[in-house]
Order: C-alpha cells, then sequence, then structure tokens
C-alpha cells in the first residue's frame, strides 16, 4: 500500500484536498467574530459540544493532518535523495516557482503555527471540557478569541503563518487535480478558482486576526 | 567573442571530480554550443591535455544524446532545443559559462559531462512496446482506425527523445515527464490499450527503483523539454496508474 510514488502522491492530494475543505468550513466560523460575536458564540458552542463534531469530526481532522505532513516528510525524503549531489549553479526560478519548489519549507511552517494553534486554543478548550469538566457556557468563545489576540507578538506569528500558507495552496490546491489526474478544458477555469481561494481565505485570517487586535486597542 | 568556461572534469564514475575554468578566445556567434566545445577540445589535445568528455550524437537535436547543464538549465536558456541546437549567439563577449553534467541519483556521471541514462532504457523496457506478432503475418498498422486528436496526441509524446532533461530540470530529479510521455504514446491508441494495466504499473515500479523523485508539479520538466511534451502527459499517467490500481 502507498509503495509507488503516484500513490503517495495522490493520498497527499487527497489529504491536502480534505484540509482545503476544513480550512473554508473553519474560516466561515471565524470571520463571525468579526461580523458578531453572539452568532461566533453560538457556532462555537455547536461546534464544541455536538457529539458528531467532537468524535468523529475531530478525530479525523485530525488524522487528516497527521497523515498530510508525515506523508509530507516521507515524500520529501525520498525525493531529496534522487539528486544526492545537487548543481553548482541551478537556475530553478527560470522554470517554476518558489512555491512549487518548496512545499515542505511552507508546511513546516505551517505545522509549527498548527502546534501554537493547538496549544493557544485546543488545549486549553480539552481541558476546560474534559479535564476540569466545567459548564460549557456558551459565551466564554468570544472572550477568550479576544484575549488571544492581545499579544501583538502572537498576531504577528498569526500573520506570517498564513502567508506562508498562501504559498502551500497557490501550488498546492490546483497541483492536487493534477496529481489525481484531472487535466482538461475545466482545468483552467479551476486553476482560477484555486489562486483565489489560496490567496483570499489566508488573507482572511489575517484580516480576522489584525482586525481582533486593533479593534480591542481602540476600546 | 571570449569566453570562460567553468566545466566539471571528473575521471571515472567513481573519482571525486571538481570545476576546472578554461578560457575560449575567438568564439562564432554561428558556432552552435558543441562546435565551440570541439575548438577547446582541439586547443586541449594540442596542449597534451585530456579533452573535456561530453556525449553527443546526431547534431540536430534529434538522438537527445547532447545532455548538458549550462548556467543553471538543461540545454541552456532558450526553449523547445537540445544543446546542439544552442548557439553562442545567445552569449556575450566576456560571459562566464557553468558547464555541469545533469545531476541525478539515477543518472551517475560516467566521465567528465557524461551521464549514464540507461535507467530510462530500462523503464522502456519495463513496459514502453506493444506485443505484436512480426513473423510473417503482421496486420497492417492502418487497418485499425484511430481517431485523429488521438493519433496526434499519441504521435506529440511519442516525440520524446529521451534526453533526460526533465530529470535534469526537476527538484526531485524526477522522470514522470519522460515516463508519463512513454506511456501516453500508447495509452491514446486502440493498439496499446490491451497491455495498458500492466505497462503503467511496470514502467511506474521500475521508474521508482530506479531512484527518480516523485512528482511535485513544479512543471520545470515541460518548460526544458526541447519537445515541448506536454504536461498533460502527467495527468494521463495519473489517470492511467489509478485505472490500473482499481482494476487489479
Ligand atoms: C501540517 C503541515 C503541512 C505539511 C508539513 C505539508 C507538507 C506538504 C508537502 C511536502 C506537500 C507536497 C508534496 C509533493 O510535492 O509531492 C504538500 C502538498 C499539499 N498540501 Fe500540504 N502540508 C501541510 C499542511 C497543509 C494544509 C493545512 C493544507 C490545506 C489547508 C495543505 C494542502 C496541501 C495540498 C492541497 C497539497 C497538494 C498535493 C498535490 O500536489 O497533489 N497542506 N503538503
Ligand atoms: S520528456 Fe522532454 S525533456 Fe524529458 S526526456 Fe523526453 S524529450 Fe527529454
Ligand atoms: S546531439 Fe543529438 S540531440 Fe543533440
Amino acid at each position: 500500500m502507498l509503495s509507488a510514488s503516484i500513490a503517495k502522491k495522490v493520498a497527499m492530494a487527497l489529504s491536502g484536498l480534505f484540509l482545503v475543505f476544513f480550512l473554508a468550513q473553519h474560516f466561515t466560523i471565524n470571520i463571525t467574530s468579526v461580523i458578531d460575536p453572539d452568532t461566533f458564540n453560538e457556532w462555537s458552542h455547536f461546534m464544541g459540544t455536538n457529539p458528531l463534531v467532537q468524535f468523529v469530526l475531530q478525530p479525523i481532522l485530525i488524522f487528516g493532518v497527521v497523515f498530510h505532513f508525515i506523508m509530507g516528510i516521507i515524500i520529501e525524503l525520498k525525493n531529496n535523495k534522487a539528486r544526492q549531489k545537487g548543481y553548482a549553479k541551478y537556475a530553478g526560478n527560470k522554470n517554476s516557482s518558489w512555491a512549487s519548489r518548496n512545499m515542505i519549507i511552507s508546511g513546516a511552517v505551517v505545522l509549527a503555527f498548527l502546534g501554537l494553534h493547538f496549544y493557544d486554543f485546543w488545549v486549553p478548550e480539552m481541558i476546560y471540557k474534559y479535564v476540569e469538566v466545567n459548564e460549557a457556557l456558551e459565551s466564554r468563545y468570544y472572550p477568550e478569541l479576544v484575549h488571544k489576540f492581545e499579544d501583538p507578538i502572537r498576531v504577528l506569528i498569526y500573520v506570517v503563518s498564513f502567508v506562508l500558507l498562501m504559498f502551500h495552496l497557490w501550488h498546492g490546491f490546483s497541483s492536487s487535480f493534477q496529481t489525481m489526474g484531472w487535466n482538461n478544458k475545466f482545468s483552467k477555469g479551476l486553476q482560477g478558482f484555486t489562486k483565489v481561494y489560496a490567496i483570499a481565505i489566508p488573507a482572511g485570517f489575517i484580516f480576522i486576526a489584525l482586525y481582533l487586535h486593533f479593534n480591542q486597542l481602540s476600546h | 567573442m571570449k569566453l570562460t568556461l567553468k566545466i566539471w572534469r571528473q575521471k571515472n564514475a567513481s573519482a571525486k571530480g571538481a570545476f576546472k575554468n578554461y578560457n575560449v578566445e575567438d568564439v562564432d556567434g554561428d558556432m552552435s554550443f558543441l562546435e565551440m566545445l570541439d575548438v577547446l577540445n582541439a586547443d586541449l589535445i594540442d596542449k597534451g591535455e585530456e579533452p573535456v568528455e561530453f556525449d553527443h550524437d546526431c547534431r540536430e537535436g534529434i538522438c537527445g544524446s547532447c545532455n548538458l547543464q549550462i548556467n543553471g538549465r538543461p540545454h541552456g536558456p532558450k526553449r523547445h532545443i537540445t544543446t546542439c541546437q544552442l548557439h553562442m549567439r545567445s552569449f556575450n563577449d566576456g560571459d562566464t559559462i557553468v558547464i555541469e553534467p545533469f545531476r541525478a541519483t539515477a543518472f551517475p556521471v560516467i566521465k567528465d559531462l557524461v551521464v549514464d541514462r540507461s535507467a530510462f532504457d530500462r523503464i522502456q523496457q519495463a513496459g514502453g512496446y506493444i506485443s505484436v506478432n512480426t513473423s510473417g503475418n503482421t496486420i497492417d498498422a492502418n487497418s485499425i482506425p484511430v481517431e485523429k486528436e488521438n493519433a496526434d496526441e499519441a504521435f506529440n509524446s511519442a516525440t520524446c527523445i529521451g534526453c533526460g532533461a526533465c530529470v535534469a530540470a526537476c527538484v526531485n530529479a524526477s522522470a514522470m515527464l519522460f515516463t508519463s510521455a512513454k506511456v501516453s504514446q500508447f495509452a491514446l491508441l486502440p493498439q496499446g490499450e490491451v497491455e495498458a494495466s500492466r505497462r503503467v504499473m511496470n514502467m511506474v515500479e521500475q521508474m521508482d527503483k530506479e531512484g527518480f523523485g516523485g512528482c511535485s508539479n513544479t512543471g520545470a520538466c515541460y518548460i526544458e523539454c526541447p519537445k515541448d511534451i506536454s504536461l498533460e502527459n502527467i495527468a494521463r499517467i495519473n489517470r492511467e496508474y489509478l485505472k490500473a490500481s482499481v482494476e487489479s
């Protein structure tokens, strides 16, 4: 299973597409924090207490992330072995984009970010709910969110990480269709969509972080 | 024009190798890159030095043997040509040109700029053919009608000359463009359908076994390909591979 290079790459594309789908869903919830805090609380509460989300979708998501980055590292190591001695002069920018050649770098930054993100939100939430077994107060989500974005260093880390995610998706999202063998007369249009998504969604997350940070400074 | 050449010299497959600088004078803009190297070699032989070993044969862009990495790009700075089709007018007086062998674990250096590309032959032997009886009762190929579009596409794929520029350009030293062209030239024809599953499985297996990297879809291969082999071939080999996996 998954021993062939193509099989590995298809698994990479499928897990990547799953994460792309998840990212859109995550963004939809987060953007409500800018529009209406009550809606944000309500939706967060639903996601945090619904057993289907908590015990089925959440484990699938964690598996998807872990699978994707472990497979990414395996593929990278194998690819590195294919050229043990490099070129003295290498003009990679003449024939390909930086983003496409450095998926492991943008991926590693996103992985480091996910570590911070889990520490920021997921770990406290798990302790709150399942260790201390507190009452699931619906109103707690928004204040917690705002509190996290007080620290300008954290906001800066978020911004940098999402810029690298832009690079990752700029290449990765459209590349995944080619990987799955899909390259036909519709591909051009689809490519356009993937590029817009790759910029817009991470830019949206950056906007939310900056908004929450500067909004509380002005109060 | 006068040029400085920074050339990779390596005595044999197991030697360490290093760059050596050479000055060439009186280079004419109308010389091909290989002719420029001929001039250098004639000079080296006159001086009693070992000439620079490089691969070449047809010198008209059809055999695919003149593989050199020139200033960081396979076959030099221009698109859709091989090194033998590159002319010195693409360079300027006083330039320093870095000339290296193609670098890939699956393409070991034999001597100086010459690499062993027999890995490509073994991929081809793993399935890049159709099994037909050629012992007297051959059937005329034209007796099986083929759609014009498919025939053209198959022909385009078949124009791959196995030069290895795709591997040389790729960050992963992947042979996917080459292998996908060799799979596509049959996958599009009714004659190739019979062995389609076996072909793609065996050729991909051999490609991996030779130590080529996987495809990250950077697209460097088709930019550097002298024959403009399309990336659609790579989508096709992925598709053929998935189809064959599901079938088996
Ligand atoms: C957790 C850290 C991550 C790491 C270490 C990582 C690593 C990688 C690597 C190395 C590749 C390229 C594989 C190749 O070139 O063959 C890749 C592809 C991809 N990644 Fe990630 N990634 C991460 C997170 C993400 C996230 C969060 C998303 C989406 C929101 C994502 C979406 C994709 C997509 C769509 C591809 C394209 C697959 C293809 O080219 O067919 N990745 N990832
Ligand atoms: S696909 Fe292009 S670059 Fe690769 S071997 Fe064939 S002709 Fe050369
Ligand atoms: S020598 Fe044959 S292609 Fe250049």
